[in-house]
């Protein structure tokens, strides 16, 4: 079992893992999130105070799922980097980044648009949780443009790598800003005492879509951290004989 | 075709799917042509030094 990971921490064993493991999560992934789609689109009932709008529930709550474990992610990748000297685990972290941002970008996106038609309004300043949310995207968008600004990688590393730890108390600020304050935002759906407040007709596909898009996560995830780890290790001699090795093939 | 008028929310249901979609074909892209591309220029380079020597 330790040898596994021992293993798994080696950059040429990763790069080479990573891609068998990849369409394992990506194909169980994209079927997944097809299922769940189509469920919540056209099978699940409508809701009787939100009517068909509710739907979009099956592409928002995803998408701040992953938008704060991706970041969460980062900052524990950035910990063991820290901690343990982990080459690649900074690898992880900058390769998280980019797509964190992305969902991030398509929570805040998706939630405007559904608060327009059910609170009036596509946005409210001073509303916690869209304010903790926003925080979060830019905390992404500070992440990699540090990662940019700083041309050493070993100090990018820690830099990065201090600030998504600092920024990771940001996560659970997000999770409780609707219990610990007044928001427009309902309170949570899922994880809450007494269980799911939804009707296991319009659960089963937002969980579909919540572990579909954690596998796609993960393969999208798997594809960076190779191409992060090629760039940090172009001068060694693994990659040498594997570009070549390629190119005999 | 009421399917997918989604009770008069039909614009705001479908352009959360349409940008959901939008988000994981872009993630899907991006990753491949990113390793496409430094695969392509790490092996320039490698050939290259290889004939200088």
């Amino acid at each position: 079992m330790w040898t596994f990971f021992h293993k798994l921490g080696s950059p040429p064993h990763f790069y080479r893992l990573s891609l068998l493991f990849s369409p394992w999560l990506a194909i169980p992934g994209y079927l997944l999130i097809a299922w769940g789609t189509y469920t919540g689109l056209f099978v699940a009932p409508e809701d009787y105070q939100q009517r068909d709008a509710f739907r979009i529930i099956y592409i928002h709550v995803p998408a701040a799922y992953l938008a704060q474990m991706t970041y969460a992610i980062m900052a524990v990748a950035g910990a063991i980097g820290l901690i343990w000297r982990m080459k690649l685990a900074h690898a992880v972290a900058a390769a998280a980044a980019p797509i964190g941002a992305s969902f991030c970008i398509l929570m805040l996106v998706t939630g405007s648009i559904w608060g327009r038609p059910m609170w009036g309004t596509w946005w409210e300043w001073g509303d916690p949780r869209l304010m903790s949310a926003l925080i979060l995207l830019f905390l992404y968008f500070g992440l990699i443009a540090m990662r940019n600004a700083i041309s050493d990688t070993a100090k990018a590393d820690k830099a990065c790598a201090v600030l998504a730890m600092v920024g990771a108390l940001n996560i659970p600020i997000i999770r409780f800003s609707v219990d610990w304050w007044t928001s427009l935002h309902q309170g949570a759906t899922l994880i809450r005492r007494g269980g799911p407040a939804m009707d296991a007709d319009m659960l089963w596909p937002l969980l579909a879509n919540l572990l579909g898009f954690s596998l796609v996560l993960g393969a999208v995830l798997l594809r960076r951290i190779r191409t992060e780890v090629l760039y940090r290790e172009r001068r060694k001699r693994w990659v040498r004989d594997l570009v070549l090795g390629s190119e005999a093939a | 075709m009421t399917m997918f008028d989604m009770g008069d929310y039909g614009p705001y249901v479908w352009t959360c799917f349409g940008l959901g979609l939008a988000v994981l074909v872009f993630n899907e892209w991006q990753a491949r042509r990113r390793h496409k591309r430094l695969f392509r220029d790490v092996q320039v380079r490698v050939r290259a030094k290889e004939g200088e020597q």
